[in-house]
């Protein structure tokens, strides 16, 4: 098979033999152009234009639109007078996503570069960058390249000349899977309890601190300054089917190289899997993966040979989510996996509404009693019944929920005669490969 | 109007409601917990679930929250059918999983909601396999008791705790399925509404604790339509009883009162009518000082010879009823009543009346108080001498919030969104008092001042107002004053509030100044607080034509008053005690009429025993203005009779002219309507008893009354006939009709399948609207022409300046401890705590106490001694003195005191005899209900 030749965009500075850049080295490299290129001539209508235009697509997870969602924001006379937010949302907790940490990491000032831009769009005055507590060294280079920032004249009061102005923090979230979820961050910000808001109204119109507000992704975001500097067009070339631009993937499981590349938007997963992660590791086969982090559909061989864009893999069943790929191997217990996750996701719920907080918890025990060999016929109903019960939008107030009985969902669609040997046999029947690989991971520890 | 159709049947419904409340007005039953009328949608509990189709052809659909999605017109919907069915019968299985199966031991049981939303989805059977988590339950005050296990996350108690009456000390803390309600640490819970958790939690996580202590099933109480006597605000309450003891005071829906809440001390404060101090018959003075218990008619022949021998005179009060009020007026004579408040409280309640009756402002309703954008507060602490109307300012602080909201087209019960939108914005309020009230968190501004600088104010307010602004008021005030004219100005619906409390008549002519100032060209609200439950009532009784509390002590000096017959008044309360002392020792003969035991019976030769407001009938005016009525809840035990049978028969045994057509209490309501004009419609204050509910009398008892034929067995096993009520509509047995009856006659609620208060909205004509049958009490104050103004002409009252050595003393109200009867219930008591000087940090230091130490003052030749309080916020000069707290009788506010430390001064501390708290070290006894 023939490997994609990439141009890298999100990447370009950043490899496993390049040092993360300050604010020289991403100058050098063109950074910082797009913004006085705003600065110097292009009106908030214009940067606007030019994202519609290049049909970014929110990296987080849901795919939104990204020039429309900003679009949404009331600017000149139809906005009150006050402050406007634009926040980024930095809080990676998806299980198998660390590819916004990669780019933090790395290259701080692509964000941030990003950020002004998309601040000076919606008109904000006011920025933050909400991030993971546990990013430390994320959290002190986006610090230090801030502070540069501010020496340089790219943030606060008059930036460049251009008579706007715009503040920029950093903060550091106290940890919630549900911080993610762009209502709830909102209020975690706010100083108040991390559950999610009722939408309608969105925060576009009354976020922060009941002000317009748009929350993007830090992939989302870090693509900005790349299509104000190249255009739309350029970036939608870079696209291999509907989706433009570049995709942060990764690989995690047992395969022979786990990691996270920048690849062009639409790469076929077998390529994904099989070229750039290196195929399954020794002595495993697929058995399914979850395409974009623990809360998406299982998919399985059949659907390898989709490009990973929104649409595909929309329509296999899943979601593309963030990109970033679990893979499940042949002799890893799928019903361990899934109640890993819900364990993740019973803990990580908010509390706030009824089928979330009482319904992963029963969920998970469920699950818990099959894999330890307790299971009887009537819990495959139960599982069923929760499916149906939590997993729709709109029977719970956010998508926590939903999504963490998207695992499940599909496991037991693909991976049913498991839950069922599970419940025959009375023991997990992967039990005896788990121990082994157990033993051979200590063998390599020690 | 939009027409909706709910599986398939067409319904016109109004518009800007949400589904649910369209099906409940409808009379659907749509089960629901986190949704409340006065609390708004949030979509925490998923429970109202129905399913929405997108047009004809959809047969799939989706499931939607009824709370949280607008009416729209063609909306398709789903009740009935099988998903929306289904889904909500999961939710209830849901909750389940954690909810104890412990009803029967629940307080709760028999009225809970969560109960009555399971019967009602027929959820039935547990397929949980799992265990349930078990929390740790608080210590959270004597009010309230904290069950957590029952929890069911609905976050009503949250919202209502914090975002409705503004408390900070109880969260939801912790997340996932360990989401937990209750304080950081166990401890008494701060807020005086503290005790709506109660109702407001739908299951039995909050329970009200002193009726767990005394437990009844809400089945088994006997309960009457009965009105708070706690202060002047009138809230409508339905008090329960069994076995002869008053066992809870519930909220009663009014529309324009009280709403869905009550505060605390009316809530628990009733009590004291079961309190051990209780008189239960008449007594006779024996020369040894004790009294000889007596038969009834012995009593009324006994006071009668008195009433024969010489002039009588009375003295009436301002917590007993119009109708006792106005047998006791007539018995004397106009000219020898007085009203039972001393002259300067009755001055300033005349001039109350005066001011409402005269003013083109409206004097509101708490509905009406919460409609205003903005306020001014002047001089009154409603948050401790009318707390309910305190709650109510709070929300007119969110019409701002509302505004914003109409803005963006939130529907006004989008809560969540709403506050979101809104964060800290409030319409404006303006605090004036003598020092910070618990309102300062929603207030623009809080200004601490005298007295008499307050009123100065308040001029100077209603002088920018009319553009006459008025001098000599210091730079930073007179900016004030503009700011708040301005403000007022500028808002559609002001609302001036101020009363009697700092006992400063130019303070309540500043804030009529100001009301009547913007009266001059928009709608105005004028809230005027008064003292007690009736004192209005006694007032517009009176009219200014009775002898007032000196000129009857001057008139007794004079040897002028043979026998002074006292209703329900304690004389200490009034006047210094040397004075009252000095009063009765004037008086030949002493005939004291009152339900509990105090300074003043103890000084009478004869003592009638009367029965409570939960054991009487009556009408009480508010500080609104409305009058309203009361019922007995149960019939009085012994010899209490009401103060008005009371009155009545003596009229009769002393052959008193008209007295034969008193003898009835409808009578008595009527011939007083006849006679004083002011109060002539007190008559439409409630239907007579006549009335009846198609055919039927109203009963007491719900339908599940238990234990009738066995509740006295011990004494004897016949049955005994239920009491007869020949003075109301109601029934003292569970026969009747309690459907679609005037509010007024509306004992408690409770309707087939909703056995929880949440039977409330069956009663209405839509959620949170008024009840179907009519609102209860009726205004007795219409606005009047104007009052003359001249605001330039007014000259303000000078301040009196404090001197190095004297302050001015200035009345402190506490929510517990300033009323005269909610003291007498336990758990009120236990929360009033003693008497204060509160000081001026700098006041203070040059005193040289701290928090806790003691002060002497030295008042005629009475020694003073109390512990000291220090606030920052009391206005320099002043002294604070808790008022109507034990020690505090013969400090005169308004005068000048000077203070000393008291080196020797103990507190007296009140012995700790048995808590609950397991926090309180040393305790010996522990008591109360624990579950484990």
């Amino acid at each position: 098979m023939e490997i994609t030749q990439t141009e890298k965009v999100l990447t370009r500075n950043i490899g496993p033999d390049l040092l993360p850049t300050d604010m020289v080295a991403y100058e050098a490299n063109g950074g910082y152009r797009a913004l006085h290129k705003a600065m110097s001539g292009m009106s908030p209508n214009d940067c606007l234009e030019e994202i519609k235009a290049s049909n970014l697509r929110g990296r987080g997870g849901a795919g939104f639109p990204t020039g429309m969602k900003w679009s949404f924001v009331p600017m000149g006379e139809k906005c009150s007078p006050g402050h406007k937010y634009l926040v980024c949302n930095a809080d990676e907790m998806e299980p198998g996503t660390f590819k916004d940490r990669l780019l933090m990491e790395c290259d701080p000032h692509q964000l941030i570069e990003g950020m002004i831009l998309a601040a000076y769009t919606i008109q904000a005055d006011r920025s933050y960058i909400f991030i993971r507590g546990e990013y430390l060294v994320a959290i002190e280079r986006l610090e230090q390249a801030l502070a540069d920032c501010y020496q340089k004249g790219y943030l606060g009061e008059n930036i460049l000349g251009s008579g706007y102005n715009l503040e920029m923090h950093v903060h550091t979230s106290a940890g919630r899977y549900i911080c993610g979820e762009e209502t709830a961050l909102i209020n975690a910000l706010e100083g108040k309890r991390a559950n999610p808001r009722a939408k309608p109204p969105f925060p576009q119109v009354s976020g922060l601190w009941g002000r317009p507000t748009i929350v993007n992704n830090v992939e989302t975001l870090c693509n900005i300054s790349h299509i104000i500097d190249k255009g739309p067009e350029w970036f939608q070339s870079l696209g291999l089917g509907e989706d433009s631009g570049t995709k942060m993937y990764g690989a995690s499981g047992y395969v022979k190289n786990p990691g996270c590349w920048e690849l062009p938007i639409g790469t076929p997963v077998r390529e994904i899997l099989e070229e750039h992660a290196g195929g399954m590791a020794e002595g495993r086969k697929l058995k399914g993966f979850l395409p974009g982090g623990g809360s998406t559909d299982f998919l399985v061989e059949e659907h390898l040979d989709l490009p990973m864009d929104y649409g595909s893999i929309g329509a296999a069943g899943s979601r593309m989510g963030t990109g970033t790929m679990i893979v499940l191997d042949d002799k890893t217990c799928p019903v361990g996996m899934v109640l890993n996750l819900l364990q993740f996701f019973a803990h990580e719920s908010c509390g706030f509404c009824t089928p979330c907080r009482e319904g992963l918890p029963w969920t998970r025990q469920v699950l818990e009693d099959i894999e330890a060999g307790r299971g009887c016929k009537e819990d495959l109903e139960t599982l069923a019944h929760q499916v149906k019960f939590i997993g729709a939008i709109g029977n719970t107030h956010c998508a926590l929920a939903p999504g963490a009985m998207e695992p499940l969902q599909s496991a037991l669609k693909y991976f049913g005669d498991d839950f069922e040997r599970h419940i025959e046999q009375g023991c997990c029947p992967y039990a005896a490969d788990m121990k082994a690989q157990e033993i051979s991971a200590e063998g390599e520890r020690n | 109007m939009p027409t909706i159709y709910i599986d398939g049947q067409a319904y016109e419904v109004e518009e800007g409601k949400n589904l649910l409340e369209a099906c409940l007005n409808l009379g659907l039953d749509l089960p629901y917990f986190c949704w409340h009328p006065s609390m708004g949608s949030i979509g925490s509990c998923r429970q109202c679930a129905m399913v929405q189709y997108q047009n004809e052809e959809d047969t799939r659909g989706r499931i939607v929250m009824g709370c949280m999605t607008p009416v729209t017109d063609g909306a398709r919907l789903s009740l009935n059918g099988e998903s929306a069915s289904e889904f909500r019968e999961s939710i209830i299985e849901s909750l389940m999983l954690n909810h104890p199966h412990d009803c029967p031991v629940c307080a709760e049981g028999g009225e809970c909601h969560l109960q009555d939303m399971t019967v009602m989805v027929g959820h039935r059977d547990r397929n949980y396999r799992g265990n349930k988590n078990t929390h740790r339950n608080q210590y959270l005050g004597p009010l309230i008791n904290h069950e957590m296990n029952r929890c069911i996350s609905c976050y009503r108690c949250v919202r209502f705790y914090r975002d409705y009456a503004g408390g900070t000390d109880l969260a939801a803390l912790a997340s996932h399925d360990h989401v937990y309600f209750g304080r950081h640490q166990d401890g008494v819970l701060q807020s005086e509404f503290a005790g709506n958790l109660a109702e407001v939690c739908p299951t039995g996580v909050f329970t009200d604790k002193p009726l767990l202590n005394d437990y009844s099933r809400k089945w088994d109480l006997q309960s009457a339509p009965s009105v708070c006597v706690g202060c002047a605000v009138g809230c409508n309450t339905s008090p329960g009883e069994r076995y002869g003891r008053l066992k809870r005071i519930q909220n009663r829906y009014n529309q324009q009162v009280n709403g869905y809440f009550l505060c605390d001390r009316g809530r628990f404060g009733g009590d004291f009518v079961n309190s051990e101090s209780r008189l239960n018959f008449s007594g006779i003075k024996q020369a040894d000082g004790s009294y000889q218990a007596v038969k009834a008619d012995d009593a009324l022949s006994q006071v009668a010879s008195l009433c024969q021998q010489g002039t009588v005179a009375a003295i009436g009060s301002p917590r007993a009823s119009v109708e006792a009020n106005y047998l006791l007026r007539r018995l004397a004579g106009n000219q020898l009543f007085s009203t039972g408040m001393n002259d300067s409280e009755q001055a300033l309640v005349q001039q109350v009346f005066n001011t409402l009756s005269t003013t083109r402002a409206t004097s509101p309703s708490l509905h009406q108080i919460e409609s205003a954008d903005a306020v001014l507060i002047l001089g009154e602490d409603v948050s401790n001498t009318a707390p309910r109307l305190a709650l109510a300012l709070r929300q007119a602080a969110r019409n701002k919030a509302l505004a914003l909201a109409a803005d963006m087209r939130l529907e006004p019960w989008m809560d969540a969104a709403i506050r979101n939108l809104a964060q800290d914005q409030n319409s404006p309020v303006f605090i004036v008092g003598v020092n910070d009230s618990r309102l300062a968190d929603i207030a623009e501004a809080s200004i601490s001042l005298a007295p008499d600088d307050i009123a100065r104010l308040g001029f100077a307010v209603a002088g920018e107002i009319i553009g006459a602004p008025i001098g000599g008021l210091g730079d930073e005030l007179s900016v004030m004053a503009g700011t708040i004219a301005s403000a007022l100005k500028e808002a559609k619906n002001p609302l001036i509030v101020s009363g009697t409390s700092l006992m400063n008549s130019a303070i309540i002519h500043a804030s009529a100044a100001v009301a009547e100032a913007l009266a001059e060209d928009k709608s105005t609200m004028l809230s005027l607080s008064v003292p007690e439950c009736n004192s209005l009532g006694v007032a517009m009784l009176d009219g200014g034509e009775g002898m007032g509390f000196d000129a009857l002590t001057e008139s007794a000096k004079r040897g002028e008053i043979d026998t002074l017959i006292v209703l329900e008044n304690d004389l200490y309360r009034r006047a210094p005690v040397e004075v009252v002392d000095q009063f009765l020792g004037n008086i030949k003969q002493l005939v004291v009429l009152d339900a509990l035991d105090n300074a003043t019976l103890s000084a009478s030769q004869i003592a009638l025993p009367v029965a409570t407001f939960a054991e009487s009938e009556g009408t009480l005016v508010s500080s609104e203005g409305r009058a309203q009525r009361y019922y007995p809840v149960f019939v009085a035990e012994d010899d209490r009779l009401p103060s008005w049978l009371w009155l009545s028969e003596l009229g009769q045994v002393l052959d008193l002219s008209g007295f034969d057509q008193l003898q009835h209490f409808d009578q008595v309501v009527q011939a007083c309507a006849q006679d004083i004009p002011a109060l002539s419609d007190i008559t439409a204050a409630a239907p007579d008893h006549q009335f009846r509910n198609r055919g039927l009398k109203i009963p007491r008892q719900s339908v599940r009354y238990s234990g009738r034929t066995a509740m006295v067995a011990n004494v004897s096993v016949h049955e005994p006939k239920q009491p007869v009520d020949e003075e109301t509509p109601l029934s003292f047995s569970m026969e009747g009709l309690n459907v679609g009856q005037p509010s007024s006659l509306m004992s408690s609620s409770w309707s087939p399948g909703w056995n929880s208060n949440q039977s409330i909205q069956k009663f209405q004509d839509e959620a949170g609207g008024s009840i179907k049958g009519g609102s209860s009490g009726v205004r007795l104050i219409a606005p009047g022409q104007g009052v003359c103004l001249g605001v330039g002409s007014i000259s303000a009252p000078k301040t009196i300046m404090s001197s190095d050595t004297e302050s001015l003393l200035v009345p402190i109200y506490r929510v517990f401890g300033s009323d005269e009867l909610s003291c007498k219930a336990s758990a009120i008591n236990e929360l009033s705590g003693d008497a204060q000087f509160i000081l001026h940090p700098n006041d203070a230091n040059s005193l040289q106490v701290a928090d806790g130490d003691g002060v002497t003052t030295i008042v005629g030749d009475t020694e003073v001694s109390l512990e000291v309080l220090i606030d920052a916020s009391i206005a320099s000069g002043c002294v604070g003195i808790t008022v109507g707290m034990l020690g505090t009788q013969s400090l005169v506010v308004g005068s000048a005191v000077s203070l000393q430390k008291a080196n020797d001064w103990q507190r007296c501390k009140s012995q700790l005899i048995a808590t609950d708290n397991p926090n309180t070290p040393n305790c010996g006894v522990q008591s109360g209900v624990s579950y484990v």
